[in-house]
């Protein structure tokens, strides 16, 4: 290719480009570094023009506030928990509906529907049925003799935590259904024909030759899932509020920026889950490109 | 090594029949191969013998023992696919390999074991690549190896040279008849390529629409078809058809077809009035108008270099194909010329499709043939 056709070409490439640059500039970047700016003064939401630059002390007051820590820690455990059920859950399914079972068309419908509801919506139906006095939970685990009066199941501090993993897993796990079963609908069938007639059990194809071969598949389901859950903010809320039994990072920054008005402060603690969120990303990302590396 | 005998085997799905009661006796070393127009369910036959497809009617013996029941896994044969079916996150060793290791041999005994058979297959300098690091041929020696190296009572080969280029198909082929010459193992091949069935195999299964139409060694099938469809199928290019008629009266014994063709033909075993008559490529030569046995016009010449094909127009839609020796001189091209062939060469089919037996031919069984 001539230069003058190679130049002509990178002019039309930066054309191209130029819508995507300014919306990312509009929403991402300009926000963003707002957020940046602002974690380094101490200005009200009252008034955001009256401030002064602090340095490092909003982001010293949020790592020195047990609150903070605590929400971390919630933040992490919801993660780790519900990440790994929905996986666990989503490859069985997945598995399942790979198969050439009856009625199969209808359940990779059905599943989704947990996932095409709206979270606010899906947390308040759970909250109502899970509810010690009205709720058909209570009802039938009454009427089945497990229970001889109705379980608290939001308000009991122990329990609280559980009620939010397990509506996650309900709402999520289809998704992890969906991505698992596009990667397993990759993977050429006459590989696992060929393993059978080999005479290679079924554990084996499952751990040899099943697995290895779904892990970019559960890799990039993980990462979203894993990514999306050290955000979450929705669920929580709608069903606690401010509890700190499951209060999130995202909570917390909340509640210094809107509910204590604290600009500077609920700036940091922003910053502080921006780079929570990009240091897993950056981890699990990096882990999935090693096995790239590797070929496996 | 183990004999294979399918007992009236039949398979649908749902509605839809692929294979109607095939029964077939395969020898202990026997190299056969199963071809047929695609769809014809020779594929599906192969993966019944495999227990990838479970029959729905009749019985799998294998080595005098009924397996229709037992899945492939326990049925001691090794399956080459088509596109190889490779585990792509391993390297060749560990393709190769992988089912010795679910046996619980050593380690040692099974790199030794992969090691032989990477050598005899010519990819032991590619052990630690990955499938996609190979070519399509490697990647089929791998495939090979990876049935080889269980050492199988049966090796079974679902048209495993057709993603090749030509090339490597003719060298791919040798090596699985020196193979077979080695190994002495019961081979059981599919493929739609006439050619290759024709060179490879001890025995072929002409099948079509589910049905087995002939088996018979190579030689029988090119000399002796038992119908339109095997005469037609085997060889290349293919036999020419022209459809005539017996004629009556004063000219009975003698059948008349387009392109003026008149020739005395008596069938030794009436299954039915002639219908159709067809000569393969070879058996004809171009002749002038007047010393042929049917006109026809020279449209067209392929030259191939070595050998040269005419194509004959004899009605508005039959064309029959000439193989020439030489080139003929381009002023004959355009104009009418004469087909003239031996009759020995004609086969003559009645109209179900059946071989129709002439007297006066050696085609013809002894008793037939008269003074």
């Amino acid at each position: 290719m001539s230069a003058k056709l190679a130049r002509r070409d990178h002019r039309a490439a930066w054309l191209f480009l130029l819508p995507v640059v300014a919306v990312i500039l509009l929403v991402a970047v300009w926000p963003l570094s707002r957020t940046f700016f602002f974690s380094f003064t101490d200005a009200y939401l009252d008034d955001p023009s009256v401030y002064s630059m602090v340095g490092f002390d909003n982001f010293i007051e949020v790592i020195n506030d047990h609150s903070w820590w605590v929400a971390v820690k919630n933040t992490l455990v919801f993660t780790v928990i519900s990440v790994a059920i929905e996986t666990t859950l989503g490859l069985a399914i997945a598995l399942l509906l790979n198969e050439m079972i009856p009625g199969r068309g209808l359940a990779r419908a059905a599943i989704l529907v947990p996932w095409a509801i709206p979270v606010v919506v899906a947390t308040k139906i759970w909250e109502w049925m899970l509810n010690d006095q009205f709720g058909v939970i209570n009802k039938i685990l009454s009427g089945l003799g497990v229970v001889d009066h109705g379980i608290a199941w939001t308000a009991s501090s122990s329990l609280i935590m559980g009620v939010v993993i397990f509506i996650d897993v309900w709402m999520t796990t289809p998704f992890m259904v969906l991505l698992i079963l596009a990667g397993l609908q990759l993977i050429s069938p006459e590989i696992f024909e060929a393993a059978e007639v080999d005479g290679i059990p079924a554990w084996k194809r499952f751990w040899s030759i099943t697995l290895p071969m779904l892990r970019p598949a559960i890799g990039v389901a993980v990462l979203f899932r894993v990514l999306d859950a050290l955000r979450m903010f929705d669920l929580s809320y709608v069903l606690a509020a401010s509890n700190e039994n499951v209060m999130t990072v995202s909570i917390y920054a909340r509640d210094r920026l809107i509910s204590f008005q604290e600009l500077g402060i609920g700036s940091a603690a922003s910053t502080w889950v921006f780079l929570l969120v990009a240091f897993v990303a950056i981890i699990i990302i990096g882990a999935l490109r090693l096995d790239r590396a590797a070929g496996t | 090594m183990a004999s294979v005998s399918l007992e009236s085997v039949s398979k649908n799905f749902g509605t839809h029949t692929v294979i109607q009661g095939v029964d077939l006796e395969i020898n202990d070393g026997e190299f056969v191969v199963f071809v047929g127009p695609s769809g014809c369910g020779k594929s599906t036959l192969l993966r019944i013998v495999a227990g990838l497809v479970a029959a729905s009617k009749g019985a799998v013996k294998i080595g005098g023992d009924d397996v229709t029941d037992v899945p492939a896994s326990k049925r001691g044969v090794a399956f080459v696919f088509q596109s190889y079916a490779l585990y792509p996150h391993m390297s060749v060793a560990r393709n190769i390999g992988f089912a010795l290791e679910t046996l619980g041999m050593a380690k040692d005994a099974i790199s030794q074991k992969v090691s032989t058979v990477a050598r005899m297959l010519k990819v032991d300098h590619l052990m630690e690549r990955r499938p996609r690091e190979l070519s399509g041929g490697q990647r089929q020696r791998v495939a090979i190896g990876r049935a080889l190296v269980r050492q199988p009572e049966i090796f079974l080969f679902d048209e495993p040279l057709s993603n090749l280029d030509s090339d490597l198909r003719m060298e791919m082929r040798m090596e699985i008849a020196k193979l077979h010459d080695v190994l002495k193992t019961t081979m059981i091949y599919v493929t739609h390529d006439q050619s290759e069935a024709m060179t490879l195999a001890d025995r072929i299964v002409v099948l079509n629409h589910g049905r087995i139409e002939q088996v018979g060694t190579p030689q029988q099938l090119y000399h002796t078809p038992d119908n339109r469809f095997v005469a037609g199928f085997i060889g290349s290019p293919r036999m020419n058809f022209l459809a005539v008629s017996p004629q009556t009266g004063a000219n009975a014994g003698r059948i008349a077809g387009p392109g003026n063709l008149s020739m005395a033909m008596v069938a030794s075993n009436p299954t039915g009035p002639i219908a159709e008559i067809g000569v393969r490529p070879e058996g004809l030569r171009l002749v002038s108008e007047a010393d042929g046995r049917i006109a026809c016009t020279l449209e067209r010449v392929e030259d191939l270099g070595h050998e040269h094909f005419g194509y004959c127009r004899i009605t508005e839609d039959t064309v029959w194909v000439v193989r020439l020796a030489s080139a003929p001189s381009s002023d004959q091209i355009g104009k009418t010329v004469g087909l003239d062939f031996a009759d020995s060469a004609v086969f003559a089919f009645a109209g179900d499709g059946k071989r129709v037996l002439l007297k006066g031919t050696p085609q013809a069984n002894a008793e037939a043939r008269e003074p």
